[in-house]
């Protein structure tokens, strides 16, 4: 069914995750000063209760699968983006990646009110791991795509909220990456802009790139998934192809 | 953006993520000149002065310092000149950790949103205090045109002595930045704290007050007062400090910038956990 369960990631690995958990310590009582702390800490009382939000979590993802996550709210399945994309380190368990992560979770983040639009395609560009070279050398299919116009100099606290995602989305998937995380198929703006939107995200999901994708519809992980992980209370409780585990999502909500 | 060998990225690999933090540091140098370039260009942006108020500052704080304490202090030289000197080195010392402590609590938002080395924030918060001194020093020439206090080639010296505190003004950011996120009081008692540490240190009177306090101990435990001293010996009074001072500055600035660097780096892979 799977070849999950490799002891090393392999030449042709993209991401592999072994025995990981994400454990939130959450204190008993509150500790909110370095007294507080340090009393407790010597009289051995600084107690933890742990969550888990992630717990034994073995992956091994191919490069150019596209793999999808699919499971209840509150399933793990953000934790588990965020291990990979690096925001989060893993309590336990080892992880390993290789190539360029792009999370496509956060549009525009960073993006500053009184900077204008270009300062901040730089700005958020350069936050995304992006050299300034690299940056101008996509500057005008950036600018194109988002239709700004004459607004690209203007701070964007002027922009409308439409805009300033149109603007986020533009640079965000500006390039292709070894690894793409999606939480969602995302589309922003009006119906014109939203077509264009799915249009580009096909585009990079049917690309080079390895995806990760999560997402409530069980249909787009059958129709687009080469295979599948199905997340509950953060334990992987199957894995398989695209359909089959859409079917498991389906009867699983049922219940 | 090829994914090659280097491009690998291993949580096993845990034994020198102070070393790769450095490495991730140079790939991500254009990032820390955007934060640099967003706190000056968003700080002063609808100001009508501008980025003048980064010389207007030290100026005012300098004058109502003049008028308040110069009658005080049994000043020889030439008071204004003596105060905005050591000033403009402490404005960059107490603005670069009292920002980098904020910036870590309060806008570390970006921190659970998308991976880049931590450390850009601090090393970008400390770049943009070091614009700020270097945009202070046209008011200092300014006070030493009108108080006719000579500039010797000692001054030519300065750039070190800028490099020493800013290395130790990094340190201890990083350090202080790695406590405030597990414990956020400290970003409410630092001011408090600076503030003393402030008046600790020989800036607005005369260094012969404090040298019989506690044996000069209050002067020699406090390592603003050699950085202090450094930057005044250079300018204000036109002589090269002695190679102990300098060995003292440069031994200080190097532990304090490796045992923060090594606490934060180790620590960073927490935040993510707190805040």
């Amino acid at each position: 069914m799977d070849n999950t369960l490799l002891a090393e990631p392999e030449i042709t690995t993209s991401v592999f995750l072994k025995d990981v958990s994400v454990a939130y310590r959450v204190p008993t009582e509150r500790i909110g000063t370095i007294k507080e702390y340090l009393i407790k800490k010597v009289r051995g009382k600084v107690q933890h209760k742990h969550f888990y939000a992630l717990q034994d979590i073995n992956l091994n993802v191919e490069q150019g699968e596209i793999f999808g996550i699919i499971g209840r709210n509150g399933a793990g399945k953000s934790t588990l983006l965020k291990v990979i994309s690096r925001v989060l380190s893993p309590t336990n368990g080892r992880v390993w990646i290789k190539g360029v992560v792009a999370p496509l979770l956060e549009l525009g983040a960073g993006f500053h009110p009184e900077l204008t639009g270009l300062e901040n395609v730089y700005l958020n560009g350069t936050l995304l791991g992006h050299t300034r070279q690299e940056i101008t050398e996509k500057l005008d299919s950036i600018l194109a795509f988002s239709e700004i116009g004459n607004f690209i100099n203007a701070p964007i606290r002027t922009y409308s909220s439409g805009m300033v995602a149109r603007l986020g989305f533009s640079v965000a998937t500006a390039w292709e990456p070894d690894i793409l995380i999606l939480d969602e198929v995302l589309s922003v703006g009006d119906a014109a802009f939203r077509a264009k939107c799915s249009e580009r995200m096909l585009n990079l999901i049917k690309g080079k790139s390895t995806v990760l994708l999560v997402t409530h519809s069980s249909s787009l992980i059958a129709e687009l998934c080469t295979r599948a992980i199905l997340l509950d209370h953060g334990k992987i409780i199957s894995s398989g192809n695209g359909a089959e585990i859409s079917d498991q999502y389906m009867s699983m909500l049922n219940i | 953006m090829l994914s090659d060998q280097a491009n690998i990225y291993d949580s096993a690999k845990t034994r020198w993520v102070s070393i790769e933090e450095i490495k991730a540091i140079f790939r991500y140098k254009d990032l820390i000149y955007q934060l640099i370039r967003r706190d000056i260009v968003a700080r002063y942006k609808r100001s009508v002065l501008g980025v003048l108020w980064t010389m207007l500052n030290p100026l005012g704080t300098m004058i109502i310092l003049t008028i308040v304490f110069s009658r005080l202090f049994d000043m020889r030289g030439v008071y204004p000149a003596y105060i905005i000197t050591g000033l403009i080195a402490w404005n960059f010392f107490s603005q670069t950790t009292q920002f980098s402590l904020n910036t870590t609590l309060w806008g570390s938002g970006l921190y659970h949103k998308i991976y880049m080395p931590r450390t850009a924030f601090i090393i970008s918060v400390a770049g943009g205090g070091l614009i700020n001194l270097g945009f202070a020093l046209v008011p200092m020439a300014l006070i030493y045109l009108v108080t006719r206090v000579q500039i010797h080639f000692s001054a030519l010296l300065i750039p070190f002595a800028v490099l020493l505190l800013a290395m130790f003004t990094l340190g201890l950011s990083l350090f202080l930045s790695t406590i405030a996120v597990f414990f956020p009081d400290v970003a409410e008692f630092f001011p408090v704290l600076i503030t003393a540490w402030l008046y600790l240190t020989p800036i607005i009177y005369p260094e012969k007050l404090l040298q019989d306090v506690f044996y000069g101990l209050v002067l020699k435990l406090n390592p603003m007062y050699y950085y202090i001293k450094i930057f005044r010996n250079l300018l204000y009074d036109g002589i090269v400090p002695p190679w102990w001072e300098w060995l003292v500055a440069v031994l200080v600035a190097s532990v304090f910038l490796v045992a923060g660097w090594k606490i934060f780096t180790n620590k960073s892979k927490l935040f993510g956990y707190y805040g």
